[in-house]
């Protein structure tokens, strides 16, 4: 194992060079052509072709009793792509749905291929150790004229996805407006789906057609969670996608019985996961903690809230008891104190003596909460024409979500349609919420 | 004499699998979900390759609970990945099913010397040993495991189908409904992955993956193009499924090949056959449909074309047979057929190489007229503009029956449609 790393770091054999570059060339192309297919929802198209490729591999061989590259994979892009019509054409003649549409031709071509794969294999007519490569995969067999092969594939296919990037974009993202610039969206869809079916063709040897859709969904799905941007998304797939490779044939050549295949869409889905949980803003972990920011923001400034409201119905300048405070939040006394901590420690509240009181900057930030929470009861009042005991409900979720300028557009309306004066909305000595007893006049 | 009671078990068990799969595939195919289908069957590999790893046996008990969770790892994750971290459902199927066979693969080669599987295997399965993997009791054979395994499996599926048929039914159509009459739809749904779980890996070890993806997903599609009748797509699908497995097996034998991919090629087959011939949904019969339909479509054009003549002239007038083929705005060839049919049924005569409307073609034609124009006058009413109304009209004559033509006269009314042009009465008798 150790004669098999120190083979793979030094590089000094040709053959692991031909390897490492033929798997960086499949990790890369998949994961930029793979972000297309994930975004434009074809990314079990792909995994349909890669299966329907097979038949057309044992047809080549069949035909032309060679092995070389370009024969069989001429084949396998015939037959890959007519599984792919067949697949549209059942779609849109029947009532059949895509879901199983793909199903059919993956495994229907697939089953066609194993019986030519296992009819070669017995017949004598050739010995398919070439052949059966391409079930699982094998970085390992790759010569230099694969590479070259592999390398015009992929030159192509990043040629013509720059030359055609704006229209893809917009294929993906708006087809409207790429209809309205005189481009026929189908032709476009056609010309993502051949290079989909390019960049398959490109990795079949190396990572086998029952898993090269992993090269194209995994990578990409794995960037999706970093950035908003196709450019960049494009770049880090490749990234993901190369890296893949590169790691799945380094680990695969320790131990050589194990495909490259399966090692590379394990190291692509180890990127998948790294992404999902710590990616900075669509990471699972970075939404639940702001999930979790929100959450005691509100219950913060539920708490602010309530020491107006208490001092609307009591009188001004008080400090408030936390039993007091308790009963107006309905939370227990433990978690009232829990809370005011965090607010004292933000200099919203002072406390002392089992009490706790507003300083002037937790008055201002309550007495902002205070008016959107009333802004947003009357609006839903008179525009939404809820019930007045349906009301408070609604504004206690959204009075943590409006900004200065909804403020003032609701100002504006409540004041122009039903004479609401802004400065009478909280005053500190008034009666609170108009909204907490009754149903509508 | 061994050699036709082996050929029997092996079809046997080609038959009891692909039946059972058929079975559950219909509500797959019908439920939109048979891509977790295939996924589940994919991704139960790693779970028998633990099984065996952990047993060291092919004991069945250990491998079903292997798969088994495994079937629900895959659920629960296509479903955490597609809700929770917001992935798309098909790259989040994509994702599993991959890794997970990934997984299996990885596990299967690196132990091969401890498991007693191998990665062809998994695809294709070894179907062609069925009859020396014998069940013993005591010394005795009670016949080949894999047989009753899949007897048994096929029998619990019948059972628990039958039993819980009607919920079944109404959550794969109707899940609206289902929720409001209290039918659990998330137990029904595991009920029915637990089921495709069990099958999965009853069908492994003898007919391999492919088989099974190919089997729970093909014959009921196929069988969904012949019936609209739940009962009767389930039966034809269990019928394609025994089908393909006999017919596979002899395929298989002649041409020598592998025996479940030969089963899946038959089975592709005979969906290719009813893609073409199913009555309804059929392609020959869309096509038929179609022509028929643009043959009565050349028809009317030209029938119109004569009494819009009629009009201008004020007379009975004729047209040379070039213009009148002219008129109907398709193709040479089918318009010269919906002439000939226009005269077989007696709708146009010829005299001195002129064509004109017989007595019943003139009524057929005036009718039409009035279809087109009444629609033309209510189009205008609800505001399209008198210029653009006649195309829409062109296109919808055909289509009026009589009860809407009677709708369309009380609110038009027998008057002048936007151009101006009479609209010729109703009641003339067809």
């Amino acid at each position: 194992m150790l004669e098999n790393a120190l083979r793979f770091m030094t590089m000094a054999d040709a053959n692991v060079r031909f390897v490492l570059f033929g798997s960086l060339l499949i990790g890369a192309t998949g994961g930029l052509l793979g972000s297309f297919a994930v975004l434009r929802r074809r990314s079990l198209v792909g995994d349909a072709l890669a299966h329907a490729a097979l038949p057309g591999v044992a047809l080549a061989y069949l035909w032309t009793g060679s092995k070389a590259l370009p024969v069989l994979l001429a084949g396998a892009t015939v037959s890959g792509v007519l599984g792919v019509l067949l697949m549209q054409f059942v779609i849109n003649f029947t009532r059949i749905k895509a879901d199983a549409a793909i199903g059919i031709v993956l495994s229907v071509f697939f089953g066609i291929g194993i019986v030519l794969l296992t009819h070669i294999q017995r017949s004598g007519s050739g010995n398919q150790s070439g052949l059966d490569k391409f079930l699982f995969g094998q970085a390992a067999s790759l010569v230099e004229d694969d590479l070259k092969v592999m390398s015009v594939l992929a030159g192509l296919i990043i040629l013509v996805l720059i030359l055609f990037f704006k229209e893809f974009k917009a294929l993906i993202f708006d087809p409207g407006f790429l209809q309205t610039l005189g481009y026929s969206t189908r032709w476009i869809d056609v010309l993502l789906m051949g290079l989909i079916a390019l960049t398959v063709m490109v990795g079949l040897q190396a990572v086998g057609v029952v898993l090269i859709a992993a090269m194209l969904i995994t990578p990409a799905v794995a960037a999706r969670f970093w950035t908003e941007q196709l450019n960049k998304m494009v770049m880090l797939a490749a990234a993901f996608g190369g890296t893949s490779g590169i790691v799945g044939t380094f680990i695969s050549s320790l131990a050589p019985k194990i495909p490259t295949g399966p090692v590379m869409v394990l190291v692509a889905t180890f990127f998948f996961i790294v992404s999902a949980l710590f990616a900075p803003r669509r990471g699972v972990l970075a939404r639940g903690l702001r999930r979790r920011g929100n959450a005691r923001r509100e219950t913060q400034q539920h708490f602010l809230r309530a020491c107006i409201e208490l001092q609307e119905k009591i009188g001004e300048g008080r400090a408030w008891p936390v039993e007091e405070l308790a009963i107006e939040l309905g939370h227990s006394p433990d978690k009232v104190k829990r809370i005011g901590q965090q607010l004292a420690k933000a200099g919203l509240v002072a406390r002392g003596d089992g009490r706790f009181a507003l300083t002037e900057a937790g008055l201002q930030e309550g007495l902002f909460v205070v008016k959107s929470h009333r802004l947003w009861e009357h609006y839903l009042y008179y525009r939404a024409i809820l019930d007045a005991d349906h009301v408070d409900r609604p504004a206690d979720e959204v009075e943590h979500l409006l900004t200065p300028e909804i403020i003032i557009r609701l100002e504006d309306i409540l004041a122009r349609e039903r004479g609401i004066d802004p400065a009478q909305i909280v005053t500190l000595h008034g009666t609170g919420s108009q909204y907490r007893r009754g149903g509508r006049e | 004499m061994i050699e036709i009671s082996g050929s029997f078990w092996i079809v046997l068990t080609g038959v009891l699998a692909t039946t059972s799969c058929g079975l559950l595939g219909t509500f797959l195919v019908l439920r939109k979900m048979s891509l977790l289908g295939d996924a589940l069957s994919h991704a139960v590999l790693p779970g028998i390759a633990i099984a065996f790893l952990v047993s060291g046996s092919r004991a069945i008990l250990p491998m079903f609970i292997g798969a088994a969770l495994f079937g629900l790892v895959t659920t629960l994750l296509v479903e955490v990945f597609h809700k929770k971290w917001q992935v798309q459902e098909d790259a989040s199927i994509g994702v599993v099913f991959t890794a997970l066979f990934a997984m299996g693969v990885v596990l299967i080669t690196a132990y091969a010397g401890q498991v007693d599987l191998d990665q062809e295997c998994v695809l294709y399965g070894e179907i062609a040993y069925t009859p020396w993997d014998l069940l013993l009791w005591g010394g005795d054979s009670l016949g080949p495991r894999p047989v009753w395994i899949l007897g048994g499996v096929l029998v619990l599926n019948l059972s628990l189908v039958t039993l819980f048929y009607k919920e079944l039914k109404i959550a794969s159509f109707d899940p609206a409904m289902a929720a409001s009459v209290g039918i659990n739809a998330t137990l029904i749904h595991y009920l029915l992955m637990g089921m495709v779980s069990l099958t999965t890996v009853a069908s492994f070890e003898s007919v391999g993956a492919i088989l099974v993806v190919a089997m729970l997903i093909v014959p009921g599609a196929t069988a969904y193009l012949w019936s609209d009748r739940l009962a009767v797509v389930i039966a034809l699908a269990m019928l394609f499924g025994a089908v393909s497995a006999m017919a596979g097996y002899f395929l298989a034998s002649y041409w020598d090949s592998s025996i479940a991919g030969a089963m899946v090629v038959v089975v592709g087959g005979i969906f290719l056959i009813s893609l073409l011939f199913s009555p309804n949904q059929g392609v020959l019969a869309r096509l038929w449909q179609r022509l028929q339909l643009s043959l009565q479509v050349a028809q009317d054009h030209m029938l119109l074309a004569l009494v819009r003549r009629d009009e201008e002239v004020e007379e009975h007038a004729k047209l040379r047979p070039d213009e009148l083929v002219g008129s109907a705005a398709v193709w040479g060839v089918w318009a010269r057929m919906a002439f000939a049919k226009l005269r077989r049924r007696s709708l146009v005569q010829q005299a001195d190489g002129l064509i004109g409307l017989s007595a019943a073609g003139e009524q057929e034609a005036l009718r039409l007229l009035r279809k087109h124009r009444l629609w033309e006058t209510y189009m205008n009413r609800l505001g399209l503009p008198e210029d653009h109304v006649h195309d829409p009209a062109d296109a919808i004559e055909h289509f009026i029956s009589a009860e809407l033509e009677a709708e369309l006269g009380a609110e038009v009314g027998d008057g002048r449609d936007p151009q101006g042009k009479q609209i010729p009465p109703s009641g003339i008798e067809g």
